[in-house]
């Protein structure tokens, strides 16, 4: 029976499995302060399937996600700040990041805006925030009882508690296991999405949007609803992030961050979900060790292995090593197979 | 009317500015469809070797208008061979690439020059308009932003390598059989690419901080106004530069720079919601 | 049947272990038995690397003299040195590390106030005791941290009257568009206007600005006396230089509160543009004082190539390392709240910087404070004040009456 199984059913499984395995194990065998570490990728994760997904699988490059991320931090601080509470502040970020979305994609995508122009316009954007959020330092800069903080940022922020306790704050334990079910969680429906009609609609006009349009389907529309969805996810991230460090600060929104999770994608494999997710957490993780060590200026290390991963593993990691454990695996005419729709935007 | 005076040059200035950084940018995006993230990297390589290279005597002239140039565009070449090749037609895998560049370039400069080198100052005195004080570099600056855009104009139009490298920008195995190797203009492109950074981080270098991470503070306009601007390397940098440049002065005069900067992003948020393929997909669409 | 997985009811030496064994196993600074751990929090590569590295310098040569005269209470001193890489995130990573996993008895670091806010909580919340040795805008309030920074109240209160003396009364501010810039350049007027002076304009600069044309067009309509740099980063050395290039180095003068902070403009910017400009901070290399010729005789023989900068940065993490070394003499212990009570007891210590104490109720330092003009690379020294106050933190901080607090006041003067 299993046989049968489409094998990115099987692939996805896979990962869920081994994603709950983890939630369980992680916070028995593991002390605090790798926990600690682990939630931190969770919420990263989280931040680049955003991307991951209206990339690969809706054909939008946005240079842009970052700013979701900080809108959903920032939104998370102030209400939660104000509020007491922490529950419907994540709410709230990720319903006003969709609205955000709805309100910047109705600008692009009816404007016909697409690739690389779509890209700058996102990191404009972007930008621009950047820009805003910093020149708060003043007193005069404060939503209810929340400063803005310009440059220093937005300290304390409510650890999140229990849904609607508001009394009971989150373990460090207690919270890795509530991001990792989020996270994984956010990734079934992602995948149950990719393979819907809508999904399917969405990964045409991916391919070729003429001949979508020219189908029938309103590809304005559908490129408006992925991305709402992205920022929704991205937003989400970014409350998550926001209450994780107990701190937000402009640095969120700065190309710095934009082009950090593009980073992760490709490198991780566009067109894939579970490949950005080993980027980020594979890049995070040198950047960690390298701080470590005093031999060579860490920059020189990283710029080489992204270099060398561009050249060698084209693909990108996930797809590059998924490749290579097949061949191996295979079974007399099997091919690649794996989750997701391969194909990679030129 | 002296104020007026200062105030024309001050915009002129900000336009040759983001003239300087974007036209290698432009030349490498627009006619390669390469994203090089690293093109800040290369314009901080331009500054370094006149701020090197006067150190050791040479003339302060010969080494913004010909070393700085010399030296990256060649660099720019080892780039291409070395890396850049292989990514043709992958334009999301060159963004990667160039990060990792841009990345390796300034930790490579800071180990081996440290991240305090004595910098260089203007050649020139200052001229009075009135009772201001204009530095006469500027209006060299302004200059050489002028000579940059007619030079690179001159050449694509009216040279017979421009000719070439246009043809195979469009359609690079018609250019083979007619006995042309693309892809040595593919190399040589990027190399005047790079050469043409080079020459914008030798010009500024009198009038900026030269650290290892000064590309840093221009990718973010270059890469904007060369986007705005479009596929045509002159009208569509020339057109952005002005517009761009000229608007956000004029608010930074009134207003002061923070907005003047978030102006900048505003128009080009703008420009680009009206005409998405940049100003060049839909103005003078037919140009170089 | 539902199963309940509980985290308690677990079998061990499952596969699961492998695969997530595959994740992060963070590696921690190997304690041999019998050492005491210095935490090092200094960005040594990025944009800031130029400030990092050289207190990073500083605080290894401390921790070699204190090893050199036998350690503290018979054990040596072992410093773990981190490269946030001017990176939020990896700072609080850091933090967390060296409190939880490496158990450092101190962390010294911190450069901008941001990183600042972002590893103070965490040391605080995990109770390690913290050293913050950069100038900034004031108003830390937390039992936890030392700051041996000078404050605006300390520098830019003596450097306005002085600079308006030597000038003139008409000040043109500008500054860097972010907390320190807004609060610093708050601070000027308001020591401006006590002085019977006037600020005609205050414009200020967002961090990546590189074209400072139109501002010197307007500084030049204005006609003040004197301009007044709060200046931050490596954008804002433009201005220095197309200030020289339009000839106004010998119309108006500039006094700054952050030129050479950190040392690195004296060797970035050539003499002539910035011969002449005013400063007032906690340390020069120039002072002359027995302490000071002798540490800085030190630092020369330790440090012959790559020498570190001189700045209050790298100087107040040798104070940071010698007060935190005499606390743990005089205490007979590494508990953090006897620490504490020693520094917080007024005494008075000598360094090269000049004599300096703690204030028990703020945590920030009482020292002396130097006025000095700068020609060919050297400062020269104008005017002492001695023993000053940090009176900004001590508007809004009381440790005393607060022993809890765990804040960043923003100090407003409206």
């Amino acid at each position: 029976m299993l046989r049968n199984l489409p094998k990115d059913w099987l692939g996805a499984g896979f990962v869920v499995v081994l994603g709950l395995a983890i939630l369980i194990f992680v916070p028995v065998y593991f002390d605090l302060f790798e926990v600690l570490q682990m939630t931190k990728y969770v919420v990263l994760a989280l931040f680049v399937l955003s991307l991951a997904y209206i990339w690969g699988f809706g054909g939008i490059l946005s240079f842009g996600q970052a700013g979701f991320f900080g809108l959903g931090g920032y939104i998370f601080a102030v209400s939660s700040i104000n509020m007491g509470q922490t529950t419907l502040p994540f709410l709230i970020a990720i319903g006003l990041c969709v609205v955000f979305a709805a309100a910047l994609g109705y600008f692009m995508f009816y404007g016909r805006l697409n690739d690389v122009y779509l890209g700058v316009v996102t990191l404009v954007v972007t930008l621009i925030l950047y820009k805003l959020i910093n020149h708060t330092a003043g007193p005069e800069y404060i939503i209810g009882t929340a400063r803005l903080g310009g440059f220093n940022g937005i300290p304390s922020i409510p650890i999140m508690t229990l849904p609607w306790q508001p009394d009971q704050e989150m373990e460090p334990a207690q919270m890795f296991q509530y991001f990792m079910a989020i996270l994984i969680v956010v990734y079934v429906l992602l995948h149950i999405l990719i393979k819907s009609k809508f999904g399917r609609v969405a990964i045409s006009i991916r391919e070729n949007e003429v001949r979508s349009s020219l189908l029938g389907y309103d590809v304005r529309l559908y490129k408006l609803c992925i991305f709402m969805i992205g920022g929704a996810i991205g937003g989400g991230a970014g409350a998550m992030w926001a209450s994780y460090q107990t701190f937000v600060d402009p640095n969120i929104f700065s190309l710095e961050w934009s082009a950090k999770c593009l980073i992760w994608v490709i490198a991780g494999g566009v067109g894939t979900l579970i490949g950005p997710i080993i980027g980020v957490i594979a890049l995070e993780y040198l950047s960690f060790q390298l701080g470590q060590t005093d031999f060579i200026n860490n920059l020189i290390v990283l710029g080489t292995i992204l270099i060398l991963v561009v050249l060698l593993m084209p693909k990108g990691l996930f797809p590059t090593f998924r490749d290579i454990f097949l061949k191996l695996w295979r079974r007399g005419g099997g091919q690649g197979g794996g989750q997701g729709d391969g194909g990679r935007l030129g | 009317m002296d104020y007026s005076l200062v105030v024309a040059i001050e915009l002129l200035r900000e336009v040759a500015g983001l003239i300087l950084i974007a036209t290698g940018l432009a030349i490498v995006f627009g006619m390669m469809r390469v994203i090089n993230i690293a093109h800040g990297e290369f314009i901080m390589l331009g500054g370094y070797t006149v701020v090197l290279t006067t150190k050791q005597g040479v003339n302060i002239w010969i080494a913004i208008l010909i070393l700085a140039p010399l030296v990256v565009g060649i660099f720019g070449v080892v780039v291409e061979r070395l890396i850049i090749r292989h990514l043709y037609g992958r334009i999301i895998d060159s963004l990667l690439a160039t990060w990792g560049l841009s990345l390796f370039l300034i930790g490579f400069i800071t180990v081996v020059f440290g991240n305090t080198v004595e910098g260089v100052t203007t050649p020139f005195a200052a001229v009075a308009i009135g009772q201001y004080r204009v530095s006469i570099y500027t209006l060299f600056l302004i200059f050489a932003a002028m000579a940059v855009i007619a030079s690179v104009y001159l050449t694509l139009r009216h040279t017979k390598a421009g000719l070439i490298a246009r043809a195979t920008m469009q359609n690079p195995d018609m250019v083979e059989t007619l006995g042309i190797n693309s892809k040595l203009v593919y190399m040589a492109t990027f190399g005047v690419g790079a050469a043409f950074a080079g020459l914008a981080g030798g010009l500024l270098a009198p009038i900026s901080g030269v650290v290892p991470s000064m590309g840093a503070l221009l990718i973010g306009k270059a890469f904007i106004t060369v986007v705005t601007g479009g596929t045509a390397v002159v009208a569509g940098t020339l057109a952005a530069s002005s517009i761009l440049g000229s608007i956000s002065q004029s608010v930074t005069f009134m207003f002061g720079p923070v907005f003047g900067d978030a102006t900048l992003l505003f128009v080009a948020l703008i420009l680009l919601r009206l005409l998405p393929q940049g100003i060049t997909g839909r103005i003078f669409t037919r140009s170089v | 049947m539902t199963r309940n997985i509980s985290r308690r009811s677990m079998l061990k030496g499952t596969a699961a272990v492998g695969a997530a064994g595959a994740l992060p196993l963070m590696p921690f600074a190997a304690q041999a038995a019998g050492e005491i751990l210095v935490g090092g929090l200094h960005d040594l590569s990025g944009f800031i690397d130029f400030a990092g590295i050289p207190m990073n310098q500083i605080m290894l040569m401390a921790i070699e003299e204190i090893n050199a005269g036998g350690g503290l209470l018979g054990k040596k001193v072992k410093g773990i040195v981190y490269d946030p890489q001017t990176n939020m995130s990896l700072y609080s990573q850091y933090a967390t590390q060296l409190a939880l996993k490496d158990k450092a008895s101190v962390v010294m670091g911190g450069i901008t106030s941001a990183s600042r806010e972002t590893i103070r909580p965490i040391l605080h919340r995990y109770k390690t005791l913290y050293f913050y040795n950069t100038l900034y805008e004031g108003g830390v309030c937390d039992r936890n941290e030392i700051s041996l920074g000078t404050t605006p109240a300390q520098t830019v209160e003596k450097l306005v009257p002085y600079t308006m003396g030597l000038w003139g009364k008409k000040v043109y501010t500008i500054a860097a568009d972010y907390n320190y810039g807004q609060i610093t350049a708050a601070w000027v007027k308001r020591y401006v206007e006590q002085n019977g002076g006037e600020v005609v304009a205050t414009d200020f600069f967002p961090l990546d600005v590189t074209n400072f044309g139109s501002t010197i067009s307007k500084i030049q309509s204005a006609k003040p006396d004197m301009v007044m740099s709060v200046l931050v980063g490596t954008g804002h050395l433009g201005f220095y230089n197309q200030w020289a290039a339009a000839g106004m180095k010998k119309e108006i003068p500039i006094a700054s509160t952050t030129f050479g902070a950190a040392g690195a403009e004296l060797e970035i910017l050539k003499p002539e543009v910035a011969n002449g400009i005013i400063t007032s901070y906690g340390y020069y290399p120039s002072i002359d004082s027995p302490a000071n010729n002798e540490w800085v005789a030190k630092v020369n023989k330790r440090y012959p190539e790559k020498t570190p900068l001189l700045s209050e940065l790298s100087a107040f993490t040798w104070e940071g390392m010698m007060i935190w070394a005499d606390a743990v003499r005089t205490a007979g212990s590494l508990d953090r709240m006897k620490l504490i009570e020693v520094m917080e007891s007024g005494k008075t210590y000598t360094m090269p910087s000049g004599e300096c104490s703690i204030d028990p109720k703020t945590h920030h330092a009482i020292r002396d404070v130097y006025i000095a003009d700068l020609k060919d690379k050297t400062y020269i020294i104008k005017k002492k004040f001695s023993q000053v106050q940090p009176a900004d933190t001590q508007l809004v901080c009381d440790l005393e009456k607060n022993p809890n607090s765990n804040k960043h006041y923003e100090i407003s003067l409206k």
